[in-house]
């Protein structure tokens, strides 16, 4: 069964996700971009670790068949498909500064529920009801978006403007219960002009338990035993 | 830059770590004394620990991946924390993070469980700084004098070391900053050239 529910542009959200559920993000409008931080939710201690899961696959980017590991070694969600082969996790997310130099300052008074606020805003909204705060940000991943580094001394970065469009989709697993805490507003990177934040849908489905032969399994040996570690079947 | 009154000289083990404060205006810095050797770093806003560094936001604000001389390390909020004023190794990583038992586990394999790493370090060194730290205010480092090249296609490797015996990077504290440093004892691949090694960190106040 498939129960889901969309998110405009601009708001933030939280939900429990149960071990082997799939969540699918689908972008509603070109440009979605959705940042997201995941806690396991019997320790939001021990949470998402960009750089463990970067590492240890040896990617500079969030694709499908990756696991995403926690700080503690376990395997937190796979991405077990997605219309995109990339997705950023290493530049952060909106700040209030970035959205008022884009868009100009905003306010519920002057705007009302258009008004124009940041992923971090929405992200620490949405920490504060389950007891977590700023202390608990970690590096987001930020689904829909593409900022690329050359092959320059410096590693320079450029964002890849109409990398996602209206219908791109990710599926995540929950490969244990799961705080997963989104904004939908806009990469700080973005250079579209005028607030337009496109949103997305949200659906969870029941599915079965990774096999011996799931691709997130057998992509890597990291990725293995990341698996090995959260269902106890390693140390 | 000019240099002041000393506020510490000190050689940092392989496998130890250090806690401490730089004021405003003064400065770090951390030489590679036998070459090769990765010190991972995480710096506060020594008023505002909440206020820390931030290795994304870092990446974003100065359009690049690498850090050296010029990069300015910011916090979760996007303010300068400290500016690299000098850098004769010429690259640091901040994408690799830190070694853990339990990531050591899985990149490498149970046998690594018991194995010292950078966590345990950071830990020990930020509860027994005794302040309030704990483990949810250790985030993503910097690996100073760690080599960790990206590619335009998304790949990521742990490359050879970029330092040498003597290089070293200074940083200005452009706020009253805490620094913890946990200089790292990984065996398993060749951040440390599979041989940790010791390095001098070296304080001055304000000119």
């Amino acid at each position: 069964m498939t129960r889901g529910f969309e998110i405009p542009g601009g708001a933030a959200d939280s939900l429990r996700l149960r071990r082997h559920r799939a969540l699918t993000l689908t972008c509603l409008g070109d440009g979605a971009n959705v940042s997201m931080l995941i806690y396991a939710a019997d320790n939001p201690l021990d949470r998402l670790n960009i750089p463990d899961t970067l590492k240890a696959q040896m990617s500079a980017r969030i694709a499908a068949p990756m696991v995403l590991m926690s700080d503690m070694g376990r395997a937190l969600a796979s991405v077990t498909g997605s219309s995109l082969d990339w997705h950023d996790a290493i530049t952060g997310h909106s700040l209030e500064v970035h959205i008022e130099q884009r868009h100009g300052a905003s306010s519920y008074a002057a705007h009302g529920n258009g008004w124009r606020r940041s992923a971090r805003a929405g992200l620490l909204d949405e920490l504060w009801k389950h007891g977590l705060g700023a202390r608990d940000l970690h590096a987001s991943i930020n689904w829909f978006t593409k900022v690329a580094p050359a092959a320059d001394a410096r590693g320079t970065l450029a964002f890849v403007p109409g990398h996602a469009v209206a219908g791109d989709w990710v599926t995540l697993r929950a490969e244990q219960d799961l705080l997963v805490v989104l904004s939908t507003s806009p990469h700080p990177l973005d250079p579209a002009e005028g607030w337009r934040p496109a949103g997305v849908s949200v659906s969870a489905q029941e599915v079965a338990a990774p096999g011996g032969d799931d691709a997130s399994r057998t992509f890597r040996a990291e990725s293995a035993r990341a698996l090995a570690v959260t269902e106890g079947s390693l140390l | 830059m000019t240099k002041t009154e000393l506020l510490f000289d000190l050689t940092v083990g392989a496998g130890d770590g250090w806690i401490g404060e730089i004021p405003i205006g003064g400065a770090v810095r951390i030489t590679d004394l036998e070459g090769n050797q990765a010190a991972d770093t995480l710096f506060y806003d020594a008023r505002d620990y909440a206020n820390r560094y931030s290795a994304v936001d870092t990446i974003r604000e100065q359009g690049a991946v690498y850090l050296t001389t010029g990069s300015v390390l910011r916090t979760v909020n996007a303010e300068a924390l400290a500016t690299i004023v000098e850098d004769t190794c010429g690259r640091h990583d901040t994408i690799g993070g830190a070694c853990s038992q339990e990531s050591n586990v899985v990149r490498y394999g149970g046998h690594t469980r018991y194995q010292h790493a950078c966590r345990a370090t950071f830990l020990r060194q930020a509860i027994e700084w005794g302040r309030g730290l704990e483990k949810r205010d250790l985030t993503h480092n910097v690996n100073f004098f760690m080599n960790v090249p990206l590619t335009p296609q998304g790949g990521l490797t742990f490359a050879d070391g970029v330092s040498a015996p003597g290089k070293y990077v200074e940083l200005r504290a452009e706020r009253d900053l805490l620094v913890l440093v946990s200089n790292c004892p990984q065996l398993n691949n060749p951040c440390n050239g599979y041989n940790p090694t010791p390095i001098q960190l070296t304080g001055w106040a304000a000119p």
